[in-house]
Formats: C-alpha cells, sequence, structure tokens
C-alpha cells in the first residue's frame, strides 16, 4: 500500500479514462496531461494506460510500505525521497518505508506519480480513474491507501529519459467546433488576435477565460460535448471542458481543442496566458 | 418510414456529430434511434454513441479518424437503417415521487405562481408520460420532453448551492430527476427514492434513451419503505414494455 500521509491540493488516482459510458451522462475523467502519464509509464515498462496519481500544485507526503519502482513526470514540483532530491523521468528504487515529499512548484500545474505495474484501486466501469459518484470520492484524502504490487527484482531497461517538454508552450491548436458557424466576424477577430489567460475557475471539469468577447442570443437543444469543447456562453465567456466536463451542454461549442492542446492546458495555471491557433 | 435529412459535423480528431431537424420530437429520437441500431448491427469495435434530443455524439475511443471516409461510413448506415429494422425494446417506467412539503420545498411557491393549487399541480405532473430525449449532465440525469404547458416555469433567479439527491424538479419546458447531490437553479416539488445512477450495477442506469417516465405520488411513509428497499436492494421500479 502506499499511504497518503498528507494529500496536498488535489491528489487523484487517474489512468487515461474511463470510455464506453458516455451514453448514460458518465464524463471519461482520467489524467488531465496524459501525455505526461505515458510517459512516466513507459520508463517503468507498464501498459500506458496503468493507473497513476495526479498531483496538483501543492505535491502530497505519501510512504510505501513495500519495494517497488517508481517514476515521476509532468510539472516540475520538487521531489524528495527520504529528503533527498529526486528528478522527474528517471527510475527510482522505493525500499519499504521510504517517504517521497514534495515542495515547491517549479514548472507547470499537473505532476504524475507511476509505480512499477500501476497502482490497484479498484476498477469501476472499466477504470480507476477517480470520480464521484462513479468512485466513492474523487480524490485521495490524508490517511488514503493505494495499494500496489510489490517489486523487487526489476531491471529498468531505461533508467532516464530526456523528454521534450510543453510548459512553455502557449498556443492552443483548435479545430472548428459545431457551432463555429455562429461565430461572427468581430467574434473570431477578437479569438484569434489577442492572449487569454486562465481564470481563478478552472478544475479538473473545466478552464475559464478571464476576458470576455462579445456575446451572443443563440440558444440550441442540449447536445454532445467533449474533453477540450470550447463552450461560449451569451454573456462572452469561453469555458474549456476538460477530463471531468459533463457529457452534454447547452452552450455553443465554439472550437474543439487538439489532445495534445489538452495536455498543455492541463499543465496551465491561474493567470497563465494562451493563444489559439485554428488548424 | 423515410429517414431524415441529417448533418454530419466533424467534433475534433475523433468524434463526429450528426445532426437531425433542430426539434423535440418524437418521431425525431425514433429515427436517431433507428440509426443507432443499424450502427450497433455494423458491429465496429471501439464506437460510442450519445442522443441528446436531435443529436448523435459518435466518439471513436481507438484512434483518431478520417473525416470524409467516417461520414461516408454514416451515410451508407443511415441508407442500410431504411432497409432493415430492428425491433427496439422500450420501456414505461414508473417511478415514485414524494411531493410532501419536506422535500418539495418549492412546490407552494410553484403552484402559487402558476395558478395551480398543490393538489393540482401534482395531477398535472403525474398524468403525463415524459420521453427521455437523452442522459447526460450528470451521471443518470435524464433529458425529459413532454411537460404539460400549464407546468412550465422559469428556473429560479438564485441557484441553490445544494439540490437534494433524487430531487424533482422544473425548469421552463423541462422536468427531471437530480440523481446526486448537485448545485441547481430548478423548482423543487419533491424526492424520488430510486437510486438513477447505481455503479455496482451491471447497467447502473436502468432507464434508456427513448423510454418513458411516469411519476406516480406517494406518501412519506412509503417513501421511507422504497428507500430502506433500495438499500438493501430488493426495489425494482415498475416498469412496463412499450409497444414499439
Amino acid at each position: 500500500m502506499l499511504k497518503v500521509l498528507k494529500a496536498g491540493l488535489y491528489l487523484s488516482i487517474q489512468d487515461l479514462g474511463r470510455f464506453g459510458h458516455r451514453d448514460i451522462g458518465v464524463p471519461i475523467a482520467g489524467a488531465m496531461d496524459v501525455e505526461s502519464v505515458k510517459k512516466a509509464n513507459l520508463l517503468l515498462e507498464n501498459d500506458e494506460n496503468d493507473a497513476v496519481l495526479e498531483i496538483t500544485m501543492t505535491g502530497p507526503t505519501l510512504q510505501f510500505d513495500t519495494d517497488t519502482y517508481i517514476s515521476l513526470s509532468g510539472a516540475h514540483i520538487v521531489a524528495t525521497l527520504n529528503n533527498e532530491p529526486i528528478d522527474n523521468y528517471t527510475v527510482i528504487k522505493i525500499g519499504k518505508g521510504d517517504i517521497l515529499s514534495y515542495g515547491r512548484l517549479e514548472k507547470g500545474f499537473r505532476g504524475y506519480l507511476a509505480v512499477k505495474g500501476g497502482f490497484q484501486s479498484k476498477r469501476v466501469l472499466d477504470s480507476r480513474s477517480q470520480f464521484y459518484p462513479v468512485t466513492k470520492s474523487s480524490r485521495l484524502k490524508d490517511g488514503d491507501d493505494v495499494p500496489y504490487a510489490a517489486t523487487t527484482d526489476y531491471e529498468p531497461k531505461i533508467s532516464e529519459v530526456k523528454i521534450e517538454e510543453h510548459f512553455e508552450n502557449t498556443i492552443l491548436k483548435v479545430y472548428k467546433g459545431p457551432e463555429f458557424s455562429l461565430l461572427s466576424d468581430g467574434q473570431l477577430t477578437e479569438i484569434f488576435s489577442k492572449p487569454y489567460s486562465v481564470s481563478k475557475e478552472n478544475n479538473r471539469m473545466a478552464y475559464q477565460l478571464s476576458e470576455l468577447i462579445t456575446g451572443h442570443s443563440h440558444s440550441m437543444l442540449t447536445s454532445g460535448t467533449l474533453p477540450g469543447t470550447i463552450q461560449l456562453t451569451p454573456a462572452g465567456r469561453m469555458i474549456i471542458l476538460m477530463k471531468d466536463g459533463q457529457t452534454t451542454g447547452g452552450y455553443p461549442r465554439i472550437l474543439q481543442l487538439s489532445e495534445e492542446s489538452i495536455s498543455v492546458l492541463a499543465q496551465k495555471k491561474y493567470g497563465d496566458e494562451l493563444v489559439f491557433k485554428l488548424v | 418510414m423515410k429517414s431524415y435529412p441529417i448533418s454530419i459535423k466533424p467534433f475534433g480528431e475523433r468524434a463526429v456529430l450528426v445532426e437531425w431537424p433542430e426539434k423535440v420530437s418524437e418521431s425525431i429520437l425514433a429515427d436517431i434511434l433507428d440509426f443507432m441500431d443499424a450502427f450497433k448491427e455494423l458491429k465496429i469495435p471501439g464506437w460510442e454513441m450519445s442522443v441528446a434530443y436531435n443529436s448523435l455524439t459518435m466518439v471513436y475511443n481507438q484512434d483518431h479518424i478520417d473525416f470524409e471516409e467516417t461520414k461516408n461510413m454514416i451515410l451508407d448506415c443511415q441508407e442500410r437503417q431504411a432497409k432493415s429494422k430492428t425491433e427496439r425494446v422500450q420501456h414505461l417506467w414508473t417511478l415514485p415521487v414524494c411531493y410532501d412539503l419536506e422535500f418539495g420545498m418549492d412546490i407552494e411557491e410553484t403552484s402559487k405562481t402558476l395558478g395551480l393549487s398543490i393538489e393540482e399541480l401534482i395531477e398535472q405532473h403525474t398524468s403525463h408520460q415524459y420521453v427521455v430525449y437523452g442522459i447526460g449532465f450528470l451521471p443518470g440525469f435524464m433529458y425529459l420532453g413532454g411537460l404539460p404547458s400549464s407546468l412550465e416555469i422559469p428556473r429560479r433567479g438564485e441557484p441553490r448551492l445544494k439540490v437534494q439527491k433524487g430531487s424533482v424538479g422544473l425548469a421552463s419546458k423541462q422536468t427531471g430527476i437530480y440523481p446526486q447531490d448537485s448545485p441547481g437553479g430548478w423548482n423543487i416539488i419533491g424526492n424520488c427514492p430510486v437510486d438513477l445512477f447505481d455503479p455496482s450495477k451491471e447497467h447502473p442506469c436502468f432507464v434508456k434513451v427513448g423510454d418513458k417516465i411516469q411519476f406516480e405520488s406517494i406518501s412519506k411513509a412509503e417513501y421511507e419503505l422504497h428507500k430502506i428497499e433500495g438499500e438493501v436492494g430488493i426495489y425494482e421500479p415498475e416498469k412496463v414494455v412499450l409497444n414499439a
């Protein structure tokens, strides 16, 4: 078991997501920054869908109760193992009783902790991703235990990788959304000619942008939404749905983020600036 | 039956949005469900589909898609649909609702605004069958159509931070049940003791799009009984097969 001594701001178990249940209103959930998760799992020769911990800004303090190997990826958050600094994207051997703790956030917003073989929490509706009410809670709390299998005799084929990171990237690639044609020339110019910043309202469900554009009075029947769908409210607010976002919505879907850009956005926090690029 | 015209739009790298005429209509919904049945018969793994009123979101979970290729596949499927009509089993579910003031905290104000007595409001709410036009917003939340115009009331000016699980509400042309505690702006007139989303079950949501719902007024004692029956897993909501 991995014992959560301190959970930090928002700690949750995530795999690549829960697919095949949109028809009953279940969001995909899953890791926000898929690219970083895949790399952490790759280093440990895990399946890319193996469950990891997603760490948000303020890291947790965690204790391992049996031998294993781990790798860290995603945001640069100063991490120590028994008070010795450790790096992202290296395979690290863990012994019984070891304590992993996180400190200051340097770059990005969401970090990942992968363990050899993946975390073994209960799979519900084909996924281990935490999302209430599919799982009992959307996040881990102080004192929770997360199961994993012991590994003692592992020879990592790769012990370290050099990664091209996306934290400096401020360009969000977007496709036209289903209601793109509702946008006026004026609105198009507003969207594509200046930067937008992430508002305080940003979480696993959605990222709102601080700056408004010209609003609209178009009403439509509720229709499907996806992670990465950019909705425009009548007041001119752009809301970008993320992994825990609802499966249907009633606001015009003006743009759709590329999947790569969802990973880019997942590493942005309040105040970070972004520009849109239509592809 | 002749199929309605559809439009197919790209929706990101692995999804398309298929739209039927923009109307809330049972025959359009039937056409969408016929299309889905025909598509499922093609047995292509990896696709998931979700309906909301006049649209169908189709997502391919396994890879990015080629839009033109997908569009042609959908148009071919619509042609097949006209030829091979499958029989669909649809149900009418009777869901109990306790309209007691303890649960229906807005029922007095709502009935006043609508110019009805509380009894008349309950009578009208329970005497109609509502069509399930989609499931979304929250796991197990049903978009219900067919509310009589006498029960149309705007949503509350200020949404509540917490509406209790099971709450039955009215908002403009819609009525519905909150399947979990949630913030919400609907006018709450009662509570339904039935779990609409239970992830421990093989089918977490027993209702399907295209089914119908009718509400039945129950007493507080019956409410408590159903609640307990639900907790120990012996409550089965009443259903009849609708002849499709």
